[in-house]
This record gives C-alpha cells, structure tokens and sequence, in this order.
C-alpha cells in the first residue's frame, strides 16, 4: 500500500499541534500555510491559557468547574461533552508545554504563576509575561521543526489552499493550494485534510486578528459543502487599541492583574486623567458588577463599555469612542514582568506610556466562535471517544476542522484564555483519530487509489477562476476599496447591538455589493507573487461567510452570549413588592424555559445553489449541566437564582422517582 | 517617475541607502526603538497634505530593481502598513501612471510575527510599528522604502528570509522532549530563569539583527533550469549552512542551552556554533543589539556563546 498522508493545513496552534501529534504516531504531513508558520496569527494571543493547577484545586476548583465557566461564559451553546474532555486535558497540556520549554512566569518557589481571567474565581490562567500565544506557537513550530528535519514534515509556507478535492462520493481525497510566490496551482493528494484556519475577522474590516484571517480557506471549503456552524456568534473583545489598519488588542490580562475601567463622571472632561479625583470617576464595571467587578465575562465587558459611550454619552474624548483602562496605579516592576509585551504595544503604536498614563481603549471584532460544522463521538460518561475517526470531522468525510475554524467548544461566547487551550487541545486530540481513520480506510479508496485525473480537473477548476479573474477588464470596481465597505457594514450591524431592521438592510447592502464585487478587476494580471490576485480571491471568497453571519444574526430572535438583541433582551424585575416580585420571577423563569427551548440551538449553514446560505438548527449537547439564566449584573438576580433552583430541584425530585419506579417494576 | 537602478550598488552593510535617496541626507541613526517611542501627537508642527512614499521596486529576482515614487493624502495615526495599504489600493504613481500593487510581506500588523521587516528610510524596522509622524521629523520631503537587503528579492519589499529557519535548523532550536504523552510538570525553575530566557524568546526570526550585521552577508542561490524543488532546496540548504548563522541563531542557542532539559543537549548545539557560518564569524560590530525591535541582548547572548564554545571546545580536547 503507497503511503498514507495527511494535508494540515493552517500552521497556527492547532495545526502545529496536530502536525506534531501526527509526526510523533509516525505520519506524514504536508503543512499548508499562508505565511511562514511561525508568523501565524496565534503569536498576537497574549493573556494566557486556562487549566486547573494544584493551587485552585485547594480552593476547590475542578475540572468540572473549568467546564461548567466555559458552557456558562458560551451561554450553553457549547457542546458539552467536548468542552468537558477539554477541561480534563488541560492540566496535561500546560504540563505538555512546560516540558516544551514556554517561558512561563513562575513563583518564587519556581512554580508556575497564574493570574486570575475574566468569567472565572480562580486564578486559573499560566502565562508567559504578556506574549503567551507567541511562546507556544514558538514551542510547537521548534517541534515541528524537529519533525522536518526527521523527514517526516513537509511544509509548504506561502501557500494558499484553495479548496479540497472530493470524490464522487463526496470523500475529500486531498486539497488543492496555490504556491503564493510562483503562483503555481498544485494538488496535494491526500487521506485526510485538516483545517485549522483560524477566524474570519477581515470580514469585519479591522478586528484583532491578522491579515491572513480572511476566513477564506473555511469559506471555500463551505462552497464545497461543508456545512458552517453558529457564524453570528463573533466576539467582540472589550479592549483593543482603535488604528487606521487593526484594532490592536490589549490582553484582559491587563484586567487581571489589577487594571481598571472607568470614564469621568463629567462627559468629555477635558482634563488630564490623572487629575481627576476618584470621586469624579466612574468605575462602572466595578459598581455594575460588584462579584466579578473589571472582570466581568467579554460580552458584558464589551456592551458595558459600548453602551457608557454611546448610550451614556461617557465617552472619555468627543470626536472618538474610547473608555480609560488604568494601570497607573500598580507598580511598574509587575507591570513590566507581567504585561511587558502589551504596555510597548500601547507604547509604540499611541506613543504614550501606560505605566503613567490611562490607555484609552474601545471594543472590536476578535474571535470567531462559530466555524466549520464537526463532529464529535461520546461516551456515556459524557466525555469525548478517544480515537473516535468522527471526532472534529466536518460534514465533508475525511475533512476535519481544528482550532478557531472549528465551532463547537465556545459556544455564545469563548471564556478568555480558552482559545489557546481549545487550539492545542483539539491538536493533539486529533492524532488518533486520524490515525484510525487512516488504518480503517476501505481497501482501494486511498487518495493513491485515485484517478489522477480526479486531481487534474480539480486543479483546473480552480486555475479557471483565477483566469476568469484575470481576463475581467481593467477599471473596474477595486476590491480594497469594496472590501473597505464590507467591513463598515458589517461593524456597523453585525457587532455589539444588532438590530433586525439594520441586519435586513445590511443583508440587502451585502447582496448589492456582492454583485459590485463581481466587477472587480485586478490591477496585477501577472503570474508571478500577485498579492492582488490572491487578495481579490479570499475578498470574493468572505461573502458567502458575510452572509451566513448576517442571515444568522438576523434569524436568531434572542440574546445569547455575544449576540444582542435589545429588542428580546430578558427584562429585569421591577417591582418593589415582595410577592409581586416573585411572580416577575416565575414569569421570567418561564420565559427563559421558553426561549432555551426555541433558541439553544446551533445554527448550521449550507451554501445554496444559488449562493444564499441555507439556514436550519441543530440541537446541542447539554446533557452534563442543565442550561441556566445567566443573570450577571441583572436586577432581581437573585430572586430568579432561587425560583430557578426551585424548579430545577422539582424536576430532579420527579427525574428520581421515574427511575425508582423504573427499578422497582422491573 | 522610475528610474532604473541596480539594487546592490550603493550599498554597504549596515547601511543600504542607495546614494540617491535622500538629498537632505538621512539623519543619524538612532540607537533601537527611540524614534518611534517618542510622544507622537505634537512634534511635527505642520502636517502635510500629502505624504510622498519612493519605493524600490524589483518584479522578480531575476529583474533589475527600479524606483517608484507614490503619492496618498495624510492622516493623523498613519503607520506604514497602513500607507502600503493606500498604496496597493491605488495602484497609480505619484504622476497618475497605472502600476502593479506593491507587494510586501504582512501579517500581525502589532510588531510580534515580524513579516513586515524592510528598510524604511534606510533602517531596518517593521513597517506596521514605524509610525509616519515619526519618519516627518526624520524627512518631511519623502519616506523611502527598500527590501531588505541581506536577502533575495522575492518581489519589490518581499524578500525571502528561509535561511533564517534554516539555521533554526542547524543549531537543533528544540527541546528534545521523549514524547508528547501526559509525563507530569516540567523542571522546576526560578523565577530569575524565567526572566532570564524569556527576553531571548521573543525573537521573531525578523531579520534586523541580520540586516545590520557587516558579516552577514547575502546568500541568492539562483534555480537551475527544470531543477526540481528538491534538488533546488538541497543546494540551498548547502549554500546556507555555509554563511553566518548570524545574531538571532546565536541568542536562540542561549535560550535552549540555559533550560534545564534543553541543556542535555548543550554539546550539539555548541558545535553548530563552532561550526563554518558558526559563531567565530562575528566582528563585534554590535549592530544587532542596536537595531532588534524586540530588544532582546544579542551582543550578550554572543559574549554568553563565546564562553560556552571555548569550554566546550577544551572540555572535548581533554576527552571529558
């Protein structure tokens, strides 16, 4: 039998953690990526990465606690027997990594430090200074590294994959990817194919993430069918730093140790903030939300912040939508070992210092929890079939999805420092499942049992848009200019507040530039490094994904993690009576039932025939902890809390009977 | 306006100005990083209109370089990825004629994956950190942008920077670790440990340290016709082992040899080092340390390899 490969494609956190996991069981991987893998978007993660650790154990974190603040922070949309296998390997993947050789802040005893993240009340989060993403996308790119020097990796850096090759089943048999630099179009033929391709902020115009986060790669592979998953669910993260070409984050790690929001109390105070008194100041998140205080879950965080300066009219500047994050007050020597990295990011790109000065921040586009569709397999403990081939497997069979591009483990919102670990997690995860996959294929069905001219035609198939593309005439619309609208419409509806009547006309504006973009001509016709081309390609390639978040967004009448809707945003009690109150909460308590029935749901795409995605809903996993109102901040919170537990106790009470009658009649 | 020019004249290492640029002349070289700290907002008192951006541009590596000077209105905040931008969006010169985008390497846009390296007003910096309000003060005239020159011209500002990986290579830059399967905690380590290798883990594999190095020099190994990828990939490997490792792969064998398993190593890496292209190159002009974005202790890092070499060297001419 050839021998058996593997197409990984992506060379992020969880691409090289599956390339090195895939290494290590002995098989070949050719490594698709954009940009040389050590410049992947995973370096500009700062905070850390979530696990329990010996000291939140004392005081009484568990797995399961880790788990229940991811499903709770993602507002039950997450899977659940995924986030809880999750949850349980972290504490061997941070060990996994300190073995690698990450730089981890450590205690005075040589420890692992962790700092205290947001959603959470353990300081559960290890971390490296304040450029923990770029420490272990290092790691794993110096162990890929080793795995190409022992033959078993390839990689092909400056590439873009351009869609996966199916057979006439519909099995992906390999991918095809264009050499960016020579621009030769080649197929990789291939046993399995693994995205891991990270978010689609570009969509977005400026966002957090980087220019190869165009969300091409999950697009073409969702006009190929694969099915997309909860694409309206995009974080938004409260801090970034507002620039004429990103939106540069400011780690919730500033936050966690000891940062502060606040806006005068007087709008647009023109005086310098470290004059103002502490009595002017307004601590909203802290007097908001006394529990978890600047800490608060992201969505909350991010609307808090949006609404003091749009609704509140707090903004800190006129012209400018920014709320202060100060650090002013703690001391330099822990801010430079701890948040180092990100205070010379404000530094260099706003030429102040945060040490002296509060930062001005505002929120913007971050993550994208939803992605691909994938699959899963459980057991019935509710934890995750190790090897299962089914896991993380897209609706393409043979196609898998891991990482950022993968939708099912953040749910309404990802917890912060979940990202890197739900990243490396599902890298690794991986190897055996593909391991199996690959020893189970059906004799004579291998990717070196094809036709080459499977390959052929798919190659042509793409070379023909990349003609199409070439041959359209000059002067024509120009996609930087066209892409620049996309991003304002899209911000503008499809972010913090959303609105049906501004999500239909921003559908219908999509629509209308979409047809404009079928008119963009290139102003490289060459053959040779053509950015233009290949920018022009992923531009085209975003609206189908616009789309699917839009029509998403618009469908889903609820609020749920971080999409909000003021229009059926649950209602807070008002009423001053005792009794009375308590009716406003059984109410609330059956709305809530109501609403969890019609909405938690994932929300799966298919792209149409005639390039209109098709939406239908999914029911999710959430057998192991009962969906619960998440009631942070919400007036009569605790009155709902007690009618809720009420009712839960009720139902558990009947659950138990039905068994013991079950039992006792058989 | 483009005038031919071929890119390797006028230039010496370290200082890649073509004689051309600037008839102001450059101002000095500021030691890393001062240029781009200061207070932005106020310094330059008039803000132009327009901003003049003279770019050297190359179509292939087998093509001869030429200049193109562009033009695109000022705004407050600019940094140069964001002027490459507007620049690739237009796609016209300064004097209106239709013109190919510029291509340049780009990702993070915050200074952490180091694509955009490139010489912007002959010093090596990335493009997305180097605010314009700055470059006015340095020449209000024009801004200036060339490719890197230590090495090969991909395309215009997009150079390909593999023999940085491959020395990766060469110096064995991992941890060799038995397996990836659950093997408890790591060592332990203090905290001056910690904050003594973490500085060095920060190098983005940029280049910087490289472009300003006099020993460093440019390795263009041209493809052979019909020469297959791996036959073309062989010679470069061969050509590269060869060269300077140069500054960034030195530091790097700093930061493996000083962790507690990456020391079990320790030799290997040593004698890469000692090597040809190994560490004896080096002239001690101190240009690295100077010119790193991310200020990581590259002289102290050589100084640090020195050592270790020369005892590794008498420790195997003992036998120990």
């Amino acid at each position: 039998m050839a021998e058996q490969r593997v197409v990984v494609v992506g060379g992020g956190l969880a691409g090289l953690a599956a390339t090195m996991k895939l290494a290590e069981l002995g098989i070949p991987v050719d490594l698709m990526s954009m940009v040389p893998v050590k410049r992947s978007h995973s370096v500009c993660a700062q905070g850390g990465i979530n696990s329990v650790n010996n000291v939140t154990r004392q005081q009484g974190d568990t797995e399961w606690k880790h788990f229940d603040d991811t499903v709770y922070g993602g507002d039950f949309l997450n899977h659940q027997p995924p986030c809880k296998e999750m949850a349980e390997w972290a504490p061997r993947i941070i060990d996994l990594l300190d073995r690698l050789g990450v730089p981890f802040n450590r205690t005075g005893e040589g420890f692992r430090d962790q700092r205290r993240f947001g959603g959470t009340l353990y300081k559960r989060t290890a971390f490296a200074g304040a450029t923990t993403g770029q420490q272990l996308l290092y790691a794993l790119d110096e162990q890929v590294r080793r795995w190409e020097v022992e033959g078993l990796v390839k990689k092909y850096e400056f590439w873009d994959f351009l869609g996966p090759v199916l057979d006439d089943n519909g099995v992906c048999k390999g991918c095809i990817g264009q050499d960016m630099v020579t621009m030769e179009t080649k197929a990789f033929p291939a046993d399995a194919v693994i995205l891991a391709t990270g978010g689609c902020g570009l969509i977005f115009g400026r966002s957090t993430m980087s220019m190869a986060c165009t969300g091409s790669a999950a697009s073409r592979a969702f006009q190929a069918g694969a099915k997309y998953a909860n694409g309206e669910f995009i974080q938004v993260h409260p801090t970034a730093i507002p620039g004429t070409d990103k939106l540069r984050l400011m780690s919730e790690s500033a936050r966690g140790e000891g940062g502060r929001v606040w806006v005068p109390r007087k709008a647009h105070d023109e005086r310098d903030p470290r004059d103002i008194p502490e009595a002017e100041r307004y601590y909203f998140l802290e007097e908001r939300y006394p529990e978890y205080g600047n800490l608060v879950p992201r969505d909350i965080a991010t609307r808090e912040i949006f609404s003091i300066c749009t609704e509140s009219g707090l903004s800190v500047e006129k012209g400018k939508l920014c709320v202060y994050l100060d650090l002013t007050h703690l001391p330099k020597d822990t801010l430079n070992k701890k948040l180092g990295g990100i205070l010379e990011i404000y530094e260099k790109f706003q030429g102040v210092d945060p040490r002296e000065v509060p930062m001005k921040i505002f929120p913007a586009v971050h993550y994208s929890m939803g992605g691909l569709w994938a699959d899963y397999e459980r057991t019935a403990s509710g934890n995750l079939l190790e090897g299962s081939p089914r896991n993380q497997m897209t609706s393409i069979e043979a196609m898998y999805a891991i990482g950022e591009v993968d939708y099912h483990y953040h749910g309404g919102n990802r917890l912060g420092a979940n990202s890197l670990l739900s990243c490396i997690f599902t890298g690794l995860f991986i190897g055996p499942t593909i391991k199996n996959f690959l020893e189970n294929l059906p004799k004579g069905t291998s990717a070196s049992d094809m036709e080459p001219s499977l390959y052929e035609e798919a190659t042509k198939k793409y070379q023909a848009i990349d003609d199409e593309l070439k041959a359209r005439p000059a002067g024509g619309e120009n996609p930087y200019l066209l892409h620049q609208q996309m991003g304002e419409i899209m911000t503008k509806n499809c972010t913090v507040v959303r609105h049906n009547e501004n999500l239909k006309k921003a559908y219908d504006e999509m629509c209308e530039l979409e047809e404009r973009a079928k008119k963009c001509s290139l102003s490289d016709t060459g053959n040779y490094t053509n950015q233009n081309l290949q920018f022009t390609r992923s531009f085209l390639d975003m609206f189908p994904l616009a789309k699917t978040i839009l029509k998403g967004a618009l469908l889903r009448d609820e609020c749920r993690g971080s999409h909000y809707k003021p229009e059926f945003a649950m209602p807070s009690l008002e009423s001053e009576d005792e009794d009375e109150r308590l009716r406003e909460a059984e109410t609330w308590c059956d709305r809530f039932e109501e609403n969890t029935k019609k909405w938690l749901k994932s929300t799966i795409a298919e792209y149409g025939e005639d390039g209109e995605p098709i939406i239908t809903y999914e029911d999710v996993d959430t057998s192991l902890i009962p969906p619960r109102p998440r009631l942070y901040g919400l007036k009569g919170a605790e009155i709902i809390m007690q009618v809720w537990n009420a009712r839960m106790a009720k139902q558990s009470n009947q659950a138990d009977s039905k068994t013991e009658e079950a039992v006792s009649s058989s | 306006m483009s005038e031919s020019t071929d890119q390797s004249n006028g230039k010496s290492p370290g200082s890649s100005q073509p004689k051309d640029t600037n008839k102001e002349g450059i101002p000095p070289k500021s030691p890393h990083g001062q240029g781009d700290h200061g207070d932005v907002s106020n310094k330059v008192k008039e803000k132009p209109k327009s901003l003049y951006i003279r770019i050297l541009r190359q179509d292939s590596p087998e093509d001869a370089s030429y200049w193109e000077r562009h033009t695109i209105t000022y705004e407050p905040e600019l940094n140069m990825t964001t002027v490459l931008q507007r620049v690739a969006a237009q796609a016209k010169t300064a004097d209106g004629k239709d013109v190919t985008p510029v291509a340049y390497d780009v990702n993070c846009l915050e200074e952490i994956c180091g694509s955009c390296t490139m010489l912007i007003n002959g010093r090596v910096r990335q493009a997305c950190s180097t605010l314009v309000d700055n470059l006015l003060q340095e020449n209000a005239e024009e801004i200036v942008l060339e490719p890197m020159s230590k090495f090969p011209v991909i395309r215009d500002l997009f150079v390909d920077r593999s023999r940085m990986f491959h020395a990766l290579k060469k110096i064995q830059g991992w941890i060799n670790v038995d397996g990836y399967w659950d093997a408890g905690e790591g060592p332990k380590q203090s905290p001056a440990e910690q904050q003594d290798r973490y500085p060095l883990s920060q190098c983005m594999t940029c280049g910087c340290c490289l472009e300003a190095c006099p020993q460093y020099t440019k390795i263009e190994v041209e493809r052979g016709e019909g020469e297959s990828d791996e036959a073309y990939e062989d010679r470069c490997r061969e050509a590269y082992s060869k060269g300077f490792l140069g500054a960034a792969a030195i530091s790097q064998v700093v930061l493996f040899n000083l962790h507690p398993t990456g020391k079990m190593r320790a030799g290997e890496r040593l004698d890469a080092l000692s090597s040809e292209g190994g560490l004896q190159v080096c002239g001690n002009a101190q240009n690295c340390v100077s010119v790193c974005p991310k200020s990581i202790p590259l002289t102290t890092s050589i100084g640090r390899a020195g050592r270790a070499t020369t005892v590794h060297a008498i420790k195997r001419f003992f036998g120990f």
